[in-house]
């Protein structure tokens, strides 16, 4: 990939804006409020974009189009059934405690709600994984860069990380909502003229379609197989994918889902920033219109990529393959972007790559300080102490994460099982999250032993479903059997989503059985805590009927049922 | 708001916008044998120049 001095000058003046930003926010950060929660100024739709760029780390939009590739619009269950109803969930049911508590941090919540060991346990797993995944990231980051700009892995880990560090520690939340805002558009205007490109380039959606049935027909399934989302879910030998609509629907659409948008205090926080109760709760339905499109985005390219690959002749394109005769999907996005964009737009999408990264490191960078801060420091260490003093600390937890973050990103070069081991050990221990979440929240009987309790054996659940099974045609280890193999899944995916299902249901129904038989808190303690001790008249009745959280869900669920029918 | 966002995310798409759109008038057009012969640069720099000018143009109402 060759970039000219337009593309280095894009990039240059990107850096210029973020560092800028967060200079300009430097003197309205004055307290914790205002460093942590962007003083709950943040207006609706603001928040709701940085709600889904926070979440859209680099690796979720390469990962997503090598998906497109590998799996072809099935991908799209990401979105339509998994992340749009948890985001409708999350504003309509859940907001309302979240925001209404005034807690600071989701730990804190779990702190009001139940006790004190809970929000230990949720605040000191949730710290290791931010900064862990955030490490992760940096690692597939400079990978690629090594391998896009000839930048060496040193150079492109401690400038994005030093520049994250600027822009956080002088502008705090604020900074990284507002950054947030601008990758969102800088991702659309990347990677718009791409899908464009194209869908011309192959005959638009029929030609996409045509070109799908012979990659579907020579993998051994039906013609549509790539180009229809539900239609060849019976069994999972007819898709892809490998997994049928029942664990789809369970694992990813409720489980997984439920469990990572309405519990992750990486995105929660976005929408606890915002300036009122309705605010809050608009926040993720703002967010889940462009969510629902993103789609066409991300998924896309991969699907244009792995046609233009079959019909490589015509066009030079190839995706590479690993050492074992497979094709590496990997790299499908930067491929495509290096495929149609000249000089000039090739900056362009080469820096919405970028402001990917950098902005997913900072959504962790920012979850993790204020809970280290608040959830950690303020609970455990030092309780007393002046509002700047906590400011200060607030300050020096970014510098500690972002260094803990840069010190995984080296150890990933070395021990690269390791952060898969790590990735494993974080979805056991967040699939019991939402069970915790959704009875604590809705049964008042719920007791703080019994969350506890539950969240710990739902996590064994997880490790012990993923010992006892494995996808098949591997090996045991990582990927599972590792107690004994006592059953086969079809595939990778499937496995996953089972793992979850059986993480959740050991998780809620040990939470019910023990809350039944431990002492649950004085209601006149849960009041805005649980749904049925909580004043539901909150929702101001002056507001005009087209900004009312309920009329906009249901507006969001209709057109997400819509995408479901017509790519069915 | 202290800093109205629309302002810097307004800029950087109109500067950003503009230089496409310069690039894409004096750049060797050889180069758009990669986007199926079409000045994207051109066109796509024109996209991002309105954005930023509107989002500019809504700041300041």
């Amino acid at each position: 990939m060759k970039l000219g001095t337009i593309d280095w000058a894009i990039m240059g003046l990107y850096f210029a804006f973020v560092l800028g930003i967060g200079f300009a926010l430097r003197r309205y950060m004055k307290t914790t409020t205002d460093f942590f929660l962007s003083g709950r100024s943040i207006p609706a739709w603001v928040a709701g974009l940085a709600f889904i760029s926070a979440n859209l780390g680099a690796q979720e939009v390469m990962g997503m189009a090598a998906s497109g590739a590998k799996y072809g619009i099935m991908t799209s269950h990401f979105y339509w059934i998994g992340a749009i109803p948890a985001m409708v969930f999350l504003a309509i049911f859940m907001m309302p405690f979240y925001y209404g508590s005034r807690a600071r941090s989701v730990p804190e919540y779990l702190k009001l709600r139940f006790d004190e060991k809970t929000r230990g346990l949720n605040a000191i797993t949730f710290a290791l994984m931010t900064v862990l995944s955030s490490g992760i990231s940096m690692y597939a980051m400079g990978l690629l860069l090594n391998l896009l700009l000839g930048w060496s892995f040193t150079l492109s880990v401690w400038l994005c990380a030093l520049i994250v560090l600027l822009y956080i520690t002088m502008g705090g939340l604020t900074s990284a909502i507002y950054n947030e805002v601008l990758q969102f558009f800088m991702i659309v205007f990347g990677f718009l003229p791409l899908v464009l490109l194209g869908l011309h380039d192959v005959g638009g959606w029929e030609g996409l379609k045509a070109g799908l049935a012979t990659v579907s027909t020579e993998r051994g399934f039906a013609s549509g197989a790539f180009s229809q989302s539900w239609a060849h879910m019976g069994s999972p030998a007819d898709n892809p994918m490998g997994v049928e609509w029942f664990g789809m629907a369970m694992g990813l659409g409720f489980v997984l889902s439920f469990g990572y948008w309405c519990t992750d205090f990486l995105t929660v926080q976005r929408a606890m920033a915002a300036d009122s109760m309705a605010s809050a709760r608009r926040a993720p339905l703002i967010a889940a219109f462009p969510k629902m499109l993103f789609p066409l985005l991300v998924i896309l390219p991969g699907m244009i990529a792995i046609v233009l690959h079959q019909r490589a002749v015509a066009n030079g394109f190839m995706l590479p393959s690993k050492a074992d005769g497979s094709l590496n999907y990997d790299l499908t996005m930067p491929m495509m972007l290096a495929h149609y964009f000249p000089q000039g737009m090739l900056g362009v999408g080469i820096t919405a790559l970028l402001a990917s990264f950098m902005a997913g490191m900072a959504g962790n960078v920012t979850a993790f300080n204020t809970v280290f801060t608040y959830d950690i420091y303020q609970a455990y260490i030092r309780r007393d102490a002046s509002d700047a003093h906590y400011l200060r600390v607030g300050r020096l937890a970014t510098v500690g994460g972002i260094g803990a973050s840069v010190a995984a990103a080296y150890l990933a070069t070395r021990f690269n099982n390791i952060m898969d081991m790590l990735q494993l050990v974080f979805a056991f221990v967040n699939a019991p999250l939402f069970a915790t979440f959704l009875l604590g929240m809705f049964w008042k009987r719920t007791t703080g032993h019994a969350a506890f309790t539950g969240l710990i054996l739902g996590t064994l659940g997880a490790a012990v479903h993923h010992g006892l099974t494995l996808p098949l045609g591997s090996l045991v280890g990582i990927k599972g059997g590792w107690l004994a193999v006592v059953h086969h899944y079809p595939s990778e995916m499937a496995q996953n989503f089972w793992t979850a299902i059986w993480a959740w249901s050991t998780s809620f129904v040990a939470t019910l059985l023990i809350s039944l038989v431990t002492q649950p808190r004085p209601e006149a303690q849960l009041r805005g805590l649980v749904y049925s001790l909580t004043d539901r008249t909150v929702v101001a009745a002056s507001e005009p009927w087209w900004r009312r959280p309920v009329v906009l869900a249901m507006l969001v669920l209709a057109c997400t049922v819509l995408l479901n029918l017509v790519f069915r | 708001m202290q800093l109205d966002i629309r302002t810097p995310v307004g800029l950087f798409f109109t500067i950003v916008g503009l230089s496409l759109v310069a690039w894409g008038w004096v750049g060797d057009p050889t180069m758009y044998s990669h986007s199926l012969g079409i000045n994207i640069n051109l066109w796509w720099g024109m996209v991002m120049a309105a954005f930023g000018g509107v989002l500019l143009w809504l700041a300041r109402r």
